[in-house]
């Protein structure tokens, strides 16, 4: 092991300075997840709002990064925008490995900067520097200016935000790397809200490596599982966007604003035909051998005389569903002429594609106006919904403005609260039943990646609420646990407890190895507490009327069932959270 | 004698995974710059990789310069390093013209030594141990007529 504490850099914009800092706890919280609510509860405030500067911006890895394959994320962790309450975002690129060879297990900033700034951190670099000049800015462009501003291609990570970021959207996301994303939640409104336009983490130590050949000789066994048997062929191969077919097959697909979960029109989108037609290539984040980032591309003729430029832009799943499906988009190049729009603006795409598709459905049903919109906005319209995205991320009018505070907000002025898909933050893409729409709804993210509630749906015929809510408390532990590690939730099918304790074992971490149960345990817990402390209510929650309107391959959803679901499993959720009187 | 070649970077997906693996076997280190081989962009993502890696010179100038003997030209191409000899004076890394010498902040210079060991840590085949064909070893024009 490198060390058994936790080793955190702590950034305070408002004096640019930085405070190397030592903290206890690995045997208890392990890291990622774990150690950033332990810092939220160390340097956050529950009670001031999630703007103000003093509010921590927290980036935290894992025992095993750098260590093992496809322990290639990053934890980060803030009051979001969105609610108001703790919250967390993954996300992979070269962050984790930056902050691993940059020597810090977590990356805290706080204050806010007089400027526009641009942070660079690392083992021996720190640097804060005015970057005015890129107000306004896209991420991409931003992006290249500052690389050439600071040192260390190829051994650095590069977070940036765009103008959503800037202007403070509840759903802006920091783009991490070009095509990875601190996406849900906010993070980017979060750096915007302290002047920061990018981070630049820069990875330049190394580390002894244990004695022996425990190490080197798992590490193949683990390697060779991940790039010589299938197991994770379904992430290489077609990428998550196979389930735009297969979900749409089982009528589990959300189709413009969730009216319909089939449509035969799929065919453009589905995950073969992207990469038949519209796959350039594949990238991988640093550490994974998977390579499950897919990256097609557009082109557009500019000019008579056949003058094309051409733009490389990610897809996967929830991009084809979220600016694909759910806005009735059925030609290839569309879905990503709007994926590339989100890109440029720094927008978390799923929230994006869903607020736009509650907006087409009010404008049908003459909640709002065109004056409002500013664009007719009409399923399937791309060009109308790439000029609606720039206006949601430059906050263009009232409208606009509302909505990127969130569809709810939206329909609380306009109305049409009943169709808004939101479940906690608008919905992922799996309309597969109740126990998914209860899971993402309350879940700690509002993520499908919180528990397999997507997947329990599909295995499960039988109504059985305790045995429904045991496997999403039970599924969630041993998530948050490869969360604290922090690895890509594809591996959870090698990362069994078992490997995870030789893993650790193999690096020195003998205690942790033995303590994985109640770490999980004590994991869930702080996660739960933070939010709670932070005004989260369980109880509170409610899953709009669409939501029981929707039919799935099993029929129509039942909301009595639905209902009882949320209900038990908040009651569950808030056990788990309840902060002790001491 | 064979050299490490980065023969196919146009399928490189950007994992590090040679670099890690070089930096795990070779110099014991957990590192994705203390190895042999290094990967880069060049202009961010979009714009592919890049491998940086000995090219097996011959001669070679890090070997020139170098003044103690810790880098000996190998027969045909690259160098043999004696870790031990070395006084970092980082002259190697200067005198490279491909920038294939990474030097840590103690000036301990890491370079490729093609043993290979990175080829069956790459999952898309990027990377070959391929047979070097020398100028010492051709023959002459005059020899060959």
């Amino acid at each position: 092991m490198i060390r058994d504490h936790f080793r955190v850099y702590l950034v305070d914009l408002d004096t640019g300075t930085m405070q190397v800092l030592e903290r206890d706890g690995r045997e208890q919280l392990c890291g990622g997840g774990g150690l950033a609510a332990m810092l939220f509860q160390e340097f956050g405030h529950a009670d001031r709002p999630w703007d103000d500067p003093e509010q921590p911006l927290i980036f935290a890895i894992g025992p095993l990064t750098g260590y093992f394959p496809l322990m290639s994320k990053t934890v980060c962790a803030f009051k979001s925008p969105y609610h108001d309450q703790y919250a967390e975002s993954h996300a992979g690129g070269r962050s984790a490995l930056s902050m691993r060879f940059g020597d810090m297990d977590a990356l805290v900033i706080r204050g806010r900067a007089k400027r526009l700034s641009a942070l660079a951190v690392g083992a021996r670099t720190f640097e804060l520097r005015d970057v005015n000049f890129l107000r306004g800015r896209d991420a991409l462009s931003c992006g290249r200016v500052i690389r050439d501003m600071f040192p260390g291609s190829g051994r650095r990570s590069m977070l940036r935000i765009g103008p959503a970021g800037e202007n403070r959207c509840s759903y802006a996301c920091i783009n991490v790397d070009t095509y990875r994303h601190f996406g849900r939640m906010g993070a980017g409104a979060v750096m915007g809200a302290k002047n920061l336009k990018a981070i630049v983490i820069l990875g330049d130590r190394g580390f002894p490596l244990p004695e022996g050949k425990a190490y080197t000789s798992l590490f193949k066994d683990v390697y060779k599982q991940l790039t010589d048997t299938s197991i994770m062929d379904k992430y290489h191969g077609l990428g998550t966007a196979g389930n735009v077919g297969a979900l749409n097959e089982l009528h589990a697909l959300p189709w413009r604003n969730l009216q319909q979960t089939h449509d035969p029109d799929v065919d453009a989108i589905t995950g073969e035909r992207m990469a038949e037609d519209r796959l350039l290539r594949n990238a991988a984040c640093a550490g994974c051998p998977v390579g499950c980032i897919h990256i097609g591309y557009v082109r557009e003729k500019f000019q008579e005389n056949y003058q094309y430029l051409y733009r490389q832009v990610g897809y996967d799943y929830e991009l084809l569903f979220a600016v694909g499906s759910m806005l009735g988009i059925t030609d290839s190049f569309d879905a990503l002429r709007l994926m590339d729009t989100v890109e440029l603006m720094g927008l978390d795409v799923m929230s994006t594609g869903v607020a736009l598709a509650w907006a087409t459905e009010a404008q049908e049903k003459g909640l709002v106006t065109e004056e409002q919109t500013l664009v007719p906005l009409a399923f399937g319209q791309a060009d109308d919904y790439m000029a609606a995205i720039e206006h949601l991320a430059r906050n263009s009018n009232e409208f606009y403005s509302l909505l990127s505070r969130g569809t709810l907000k939206a329909a609380e002025v306009f109305g049409g609260g009943d169709f808004a898909c939101v479940l906690g933050q608008e919905m992922a893409g799996y309309a597969t039943g109740e126990v998914f729409f209860a899971a993402e709804g309350l879940g700690f993210r509002h993520s499908h990646l919180d528990t397999g509630g997507y997947s329990y749906d599909q295995k499960h015929e039988e109504q059985d609420v305790d045995h429904a809510v045991d496997f999403l408390v039970e599924d969630e532990k041993s998530r948050v646990l490869l969360c604290a590690m922090v690895s890509c939730l594809f591996a959870r099918g090698v990362y069994s407890e078992e490997l995870l304790g030789r893993a650790l074992e193999s690096v020195g971490y003998d205690k942790l190895a033995g303590a994985m149960p109640s770490m999980a345990e004590n994991i869930q817990r702080i996660r739960w507490q933070t939010r709670v402390q932070t005004g989260y209510d369980a109880a509170a929650v409610r899953i709009p009327k669409r939501f029981r309107e929707v039919v799935t391959w099993k029929g129509p959803v039942d909301p009595d069932y639905m209902e009882a679901l949320r209900t038990e499993y908040a009651r569950r959720i808030m056990e788990i959270g309840a902060v002790s009187e001491e | 004698m064979k050299k490490l070649t980065a023969a196919r970077m146009e399928r490189c997906i950007g994992c590090h995974s040679c670099s890690l693996a070089c930096a795990r076997l070779v110099h014991k280190q957990l590192s994705w710059n203390k190895a042999g081989i290094r990967i880069r962009s060049a202009g961010g993502l979009s714009t592919g990789f890049q491998a940086r890696l000995c090219l097996a010179c011959d001669p070679a100038p890090c070997a020139e310069v170098c003044p103690t003997g810790a880098l000996t030209q190998r027969r045909e191409g690259g160098v043999i390093q004696k870790r031990k000899l070395c006084i970092r004076c980082g002259k190697c890394a200067e005198a490279c013209p491909v920038d294939a010498i990474f030097l840590d902040h103690e000036v301990n210079p890491y370079l490729c030594i093609h043993c290979g060991r990175c080829v069956e840590y790459c999952p898309h085949d990027c990377l070959e141990m391929v047979e070097i064909v020398s100028e010492r070893s051709q023959p002459t024009q005059e020899e060959a007529s």
